[in-house]
């Protein structure tokens, strides 16, 4: 009988700490009710951290506090993804009600998990017609499976910085554009010193700053899944042919135990030290922003910007390139989601707006009409990212319900291969595709 | 007195023991019991933290231990630490503990210099190791090749990198040093005058008479060691990070355990898995095998035959 209370007591107890346990979790099924044009306070959280950048924002924040005098914001700046995801989670009055990420390839996880609010109703009520306003892409990279999460505010074109001074000593008139042509010019701008470089024509390495696998496979445009949402990193030929052809600029270019040991010797990449702007490397692969940066920097030479090259059997496409953004939504714990959505609409579709953010943070516009806007500051080497931007083989990697995980699996394997630990590439790509389903079945 | 004033009594006495222990059985029952009864939970419970979470079965446990590709690496590397870096901690502990206790003069500088290291953030530490031994630019590095000695690529060599990071740790053991100069002084003298007059060695008298005196704080600081080294975060995740050149700007996620994954540990996956995929129930599991790892390894220590006690302890 007494064992019996015991047990009855023990159960009570588990089932009060599940209960408990359930009771601190968030919904995300909120919907707010509020009145946008009552007086109220919002907080937007956002990543932007250098202070030119926190300027920026600041400035447009305070365009839409004069243009909404009853709303006023709070402003939260140098929030990552991983911080953004634990507030949302936790929800309370002092988290955001606007949020913003860097990371596009996370829109699936914020879309599925509820992290972020649904748009639908807010753009449904204010009568916004997507297709007109954003270019496709940036309407691609911010839903989920028909969810639409998000609005793109401002976006990031990839392309292939070059230094002309250098080009002209090395008797390279124009810009590569197959990668063979950029081995080509890469060994022609490669100047050893030692058993290192004086200048490395270009930083091929998985870690030399943005030659991420994510942003090389621009250049391929690679379908990731399937229509089942298999990956298809073993079935693309485009991910072979990528992993291949990385790998002979590496081992091409002095292999990636020398290249390492001159990486170690970069400044910060977002500093005014970056090895494009000292002049350690002739070529960069990176985004719009660095041709601010290098500006800013005032290097002494001149800078040369041009697409990204494209596999040697597809010229054609030559012109294209990756693209991400900052994704803007609504938290969806928020009690004042209609004040949140005016923010969000004002930042994201007010062509006065964004053309002012882009000119002073040098990110590209991400509407039609302030891509087209007169007052937008074009300098002739930003001109490319515009062109890049709305290029229509342009591309970004695909949203899965894991968010970027799966391209950080892609990632590690691209590690492992550029060292040569992995050698037998189809093998290796095909446990890849394994991984990454594994992964999205255990996230869904 | 009848039977009833004696089971009364007693009730008050045990309610006044309870009222008196309250504090700890508070404390106990919400930041011990509670969380680990939650986290066993959760292990078997698939959550992202909206929602409620759902049964699962074994599922994370199957995942963790089958599909995900961090959890071995962590696990050995863990081990690694747990091995090598705490032998190290204690040796050289032990070794400048008994170095400062012998030397006559400048004992307080010696003793601030040593001890200094250990007062410096984990962060900046470790932010400083990776300069000093950067394989490109790094002063050590430098030193070495003019000597016509090896020059390892430390932090961005998964072979070196974790002795690189014991390098560190072995730097910052001005913590064991005090306890150990403090267990040292304690030791009686005339235990050594009697071992001297009976001829024994230097070595025989630290085996013989220092060792036995010292070893409830040998085992402290082996079994706190243990604990630290299972709790192992900062230092790998910042020396990966750095090293990579993926500092990671606001946006970025970054999977730890640069280079090759050698300095993934596995309290790294329980935030990788927990705040970065938000896949609580696998973190959970994560959390488990650390507590049990942990668990094991502090019974295997204090036992009374073959571990670190003595007999008399």
């Amino acid at each position: 009988m007494r064992r019996n209370r015991r047990l009855t007591a023990a159960a009570v107890a588990v089932a009060a700490i599940s209960v408990v346990a359930t009771a601190c979790t968030g919904s995300a099924e909120n919907v707010s009710k509020d009145d946008p044009n009552a007086n109220t306070t919002i907080n937007f959280w956002h990543g932007w951290a250098q202070p030119n950048e926190v300027k920026a924002i600041n400035e447009n924040v305070a365009r839409f506090e004069k243009a909404h005098p009853n709303i006023k914001v709070n402003v939260v700046g140098n929030i990552n993804d991983d911080k953004l995801n634990q507030a949302l989670r936790s929800g309370g009055s002092k988290g955001p009600d606007v949020v913003s990420s860097f990371t596009t390839s996370n829109i699936g996880k914020f879309c599925s998990s509820g992290a972020f609010a649904d748009l639908k109703p807010f753009i449904e009520k204010s009568k916004l017609d997507l297709e007109k306003t954003f270019p496709k892409v940036m309407l691609d990279y911010t839903q989920f499976e028909g969810k639409r999460c998000a609005l793109p505010l401002l976006a990031d074109a990839y392309g292939l910085y070059y230094n002309k001074d250098a080009f002209a000593k090395a008797g390279i008139k124009e810009a590569p554009k197959t990668y063979s042509e950029l081995l080509k010019a890469a060994k022609a701008l490669t100047k050893t010193k030692g058993d290192g470089f004086e200048q490395l024509g270009f930083m091929p390495a998985f870690h030399g700053y943005e030659t991420t696998t994510e942003h090389y496979l621009g250049s391929w445009g690679p379908q990731y899944f399937d229509a089942s949402g298999k990956s298809q990193v073993a079935k693309d030929p485009a991910f072979a042919d990528m992993f291949t052809t990385q790998k002979k600029l590496v081992d091409e270019l002095g292999g990636l135990q020398k290249l390492e040991k001159f990486r170690n010797t970069f400044g910060d990449e977002f500093g005014a030290k970056h090895p494009f702007h000292t002049g350690q490397v002739a070529m960069q692969l990176d985004g719009e922003w660095r041709l601010g940066m290098a500006k800013d920097a005032k290097v002494p030479f001149g800078i040369g910007v041009a697409p990204m090259p494209v596999p040697d059997d597809k010229v054609a496409d030559y012109g294209k390139g990756y693209l991400s953004g900052t994704v803007m939504g609504i938290a969806p714990q928020s009690k004042k989601q209609n004040a949140a959505w005016e923010l969000v609409k004002f930042m994201t579709t007010d062509t006065k707006a964004v053309v002012e953010f882009s000119n002073a943070i040098h990110n590209v516009p991400s509407t039609f009409e302030a891509l087209k806007s007169p007052e937008l500051k074009i300098e002739p080497e930003f001109k490319t990212f515009i062109d890049i931007a709305q290029n229509p083989k342009s591309n970004t990697a695909a949203g899965a319900v894991n968010g970027a995980t799966y391209l950080n699996t892609i990632q590690d394997f691209g590690y492992q291969y550029e060292k040569g630990t992995e050698k037998d590439l189809k093998a290796g790509l095909e446990k890849l595709a394994q991984q990454i389903d594994t992964d999205i079945a255990k996230a869904k | 007195m009848t039977t009833n004033t004696l089971r009364t009594k007693r009730r008050k006495s045990a309610l006044r023991t309870a009222a008196f222990m309250s504090p700890w059985l508070i404390g106990f029952a919400v930041f011990f019991a509670y969380p680990l009864i939650s986290t066993l939970y959760f292990s078997f419970t698939k959550y992202d933290g909206f929602g409620a979470p759902v049964f699962n079965g074994f599922d994370n446990w199957k995942y963790v231990f089958e599909n995900y590709p961090n959890f071995w690496p962590a696990m050995r590397n863990t081990l690694w630490l747990v091995v090598v870096m705490v032998f190290c901690r204690v040796v050289f502990g032990l070794g400048i503990g008994l170095l400062i206790t012998k030397i006559k003069t400048g004992t307080g500088i010696f003793r601030t210099l040593f001890y200094l290291p250990y007062l410096a953030p984990p962060v900046a530490a470790t932010l400083g190791f990776v300069f000093l031994l950067n394989p490109g630019t790094g002063p050590v590095n430098a030193i070495l090749g003019d000597l016509g000695l090896p020059t390892p690529d430390w932090f961005t060599d998964p072979a070196f990198s974790k002795p690189a990071l014991t390098i560190l740790a072995v730097w910052g053991i001005g913590d064991l040093m005090v306890i150990f100069m403090a267990a040292l002084l304690d030791v009686p003298k005339e235990q050594y005058e009697a071992a001297e007059l009976d001829g024994a060695s230097a070595w025989q008298r630290f085996r013989f008479v220092t060792l036995p005196n010292i070893s409830p704080i040998v085992m402290f600081a082996v079994v706190t060691g243990v604990i630290q080294a299972m709790q192992y975060y900062t230092q790998p995740l910042v020396a990966g990070k750095v090293a990579s050149g993926i500092i990671g700007n606001s946006g970025q996620q970054v999977e730890p355990g640069f280079p090759d994954k050698s300095t993934l540990t596995l309290p790294q996956l329980v935030y990788n898995l927990g705040f970065q995929r938000f896949d609580y129930g696998s973190a959970a599991v994560a959390a488990l095998v650390l507590f049990v790892l942990a668990m094991a390894f502090t019974a295997l220590l204090m036992r009374r035959r073959g571990g670190l006690l003595q007999a008399g302890d």
